[in-house]
């Protein structure tokens, strides 16, 4: 393989790699199966991990991008897509200032950030029903 | 009245949805190093939480705590949290001064008696009262008069839990950390010259979450965020483990983003999140900017002997064997770890206070 996933440390100047990329990669791999035989979804705290600078970026470089986008307004943006693997999301969650507050990558069908929350909704039954009056 | 407020009933007093919520509790659990699966639980907990009272108290300290944490762009998980607690006391923030402030106080301990937080930043001199006083009163009374009817203490910063840089020898002021005055309250130290500030918002946001103190090390730290070393979650590791060391700033291996231990790196006897949370909201942290750890987050960082000699150096020669033996990687970080603990030891031994005549003699030479 021809990533960071597979580079050892001796490495050009400014690059510096941990070997954490392809353990990941394992650990979604087998939480992919798990979905496929028990709907059991995974979550994992991508920043939790130690990272050399350009290692993240590696690791999503590899996860790629498959077929659907989103973007969340609230407290700031959020992107989530899925991956060029269908059911691995990349969930990137950033405050006003664009920074990353935190990153997870979710292994299920739809990350549960996008699915409409029941107050929210009641919330906006009762602005629809005080415009129509 | 707003501090009886739950958290949620805050925020969506500010227009946040539950998506937002949500959102807030993933990024608060990731914060809080808990694993992703706990967000729901973070997500209820937080639900029910009632904004605490904190009393911030500031002794002697450069302000670099309450910098590390307010100079944090807004809106951030830590300014949400802020927002979640109730601060009525905080002389370096709050816009009262004098007698106002000290009234504000002392109705936050009369309110929430028993139930109140008290974060206090800074080191207490013992030497002589009048070295450090706020509206008149010695730092000593005004910490033990206010953490009489605290629920919990947090000692933020390292002056705060273990003395700092004015207990460093020979310690002048006689400065002693929180733990040797309040004996009989909970206190957790979240050290680090300074904390970080995720460190310090997530101790909080624990607090308010499970309306507990964390689980905390043998020097009183929450293991969440000190449960391991610097060296350990280093992404510079690998290159420690196979003998490649940096040997000046410029050299070919700083270039090449080897290990900084020879360079005087205490990353292998620091307990810190440096290395995962980061530091500039998760830019870098010393040792990716190519500068050793400081070790700033242990009791005595700043009589350990120098910041750029390997922690090896003051035995001789145990280090030139341990340094240059690739397969050596933690024995050595063990070995050496003890023989930092002697030096720091010996530097603890050799503190005299000094009191206001020895000072006026001192400025006397000059």
């Amino acid at each position: 393989m021809k990533s960071g996933a597979s580079r050892d440390s001796s490495n050009e100047p400014g690059e510096v790699y941990t070997g954490n990329v392809l353990p990941l990669l394992h650990e979604i791999k087998h939480a992919l199966q798990r979905w496929l035989e028990t709907h059991e979804p995974a979550m994992i705290d991508v920043r939790s991990l130690p990272m050399g600078p350009g290692e993240e970026d590696a690791l999503i470089d590899l996860l790629g991008e498959g077929e659907v986008r989103a973007r969340l307004s609230a407290l700031g943006r959020s992107d989530i897509y899925e991956t060029r693997y269908p059911g691995v999301w990349l969930v990137t969650h950033y405050n006003d200032n664009e920074e990353i507050m935190s990153r997870f990558i979710e292994v299920i069908d739809v990350p549960s950030i996008l699915k409409s929350q029941a107050d929210d909704v009641r919330d906006g039954l009762n602005r629809l029903a005080a415009h129509i009056g | 009245m707003a501090k009886h407020k739950t958290l949620i009933e805050a925020l969506q007093q500010q227009g946040i949805s539950r998506r937002s919520f949500l959102k807030f509790c993933a990024s608060t659990a990731s914060l809080m190093t808990l694993p992703p699966a706990m967000i729901p639980a973070v997500a209820r907990a937080l639900e029910q939480a009632r904004r605490p009272s904190v009393i911030w108290l500031s002794f002697q300290e450069c302000t670099g705590c309450t910098e590390s944490l307010t100079r944090s762009h807004s809106p951030t998980v830590e300014g949400l949290i802020f927002d979640a607690i109730s601060l009525d006391y905080h002389h370096t923030l709050q816009a009262a001064s004098g007698h106002a402030a000290e009234a504000a106080r002392m109705t936050a301990m009369e309110e929430n008696h028993g139930n109140y937080l008290v974060v206090v930043d800074g080191s207490i001199p013992t030497a002589n009262a009048g070295f450090s006083t706020i509206a008149g009163i010695s730092n000593r009374d005004m910490l033990l008069e206010t953490a009489r009817g605290a629920a919990a203490i947090i000692a933020v910063g390292t002056c705060a839990a273990f003395g700092g840089i004015p207990h460093a020898s020979p310690n002048p002021t006689g400065a002693v950390a929180v733990s040797e005055l309040v004996t009989d309250k909970p206190i957790i130290n979240v050290s680090g010259c300074p904390p970080i500030p995720v460190v310090i918002s997530g101790v909080l946001t624990h607090f308010l979450t499970f309306g507990s103190l964390p689980a905390l090390d043998e020097l009183g730290r929450p293991k969440a965020f000190f449960g391991q070393s610097i060296h350990d979650r280093c992404y510079r590791r690998p290159f420690y483990d196979k003998g490649l060391f940096a040997e000046s700033f410029d050299d070919e291996g700083a270039k090449k983003g080897w290990c900084l231990y020879k360079l005087g790196c205490k990353g292998p006897t620091t307990f810190n999140a440096c290395a995962t949370a980061k530091w500039n909201s998760g830019t870098s942290f010393p040792i990716q900017s190519g500068h050793p750890c400081l070790g700033c987050s242990e009791p005595d960082f700043w009589d350990g002997g120098g910041f750029y000699r390997p922690l090896s150096t003051p035995t001789g020669d145990i280090g030139a064997t341990l340094l240059y033996g690739a397969a050596a990687g933690a024995a050595a970080g063990v070995a050496l770890g003890a023989v930092n603990q002697a030096r720091k030891r010996r530097a603890q031994q050799a503190h005299q206070p000094v009191g206001v005549d020895d000072l006026e003699k001192g400025a006397g030479h000059d």
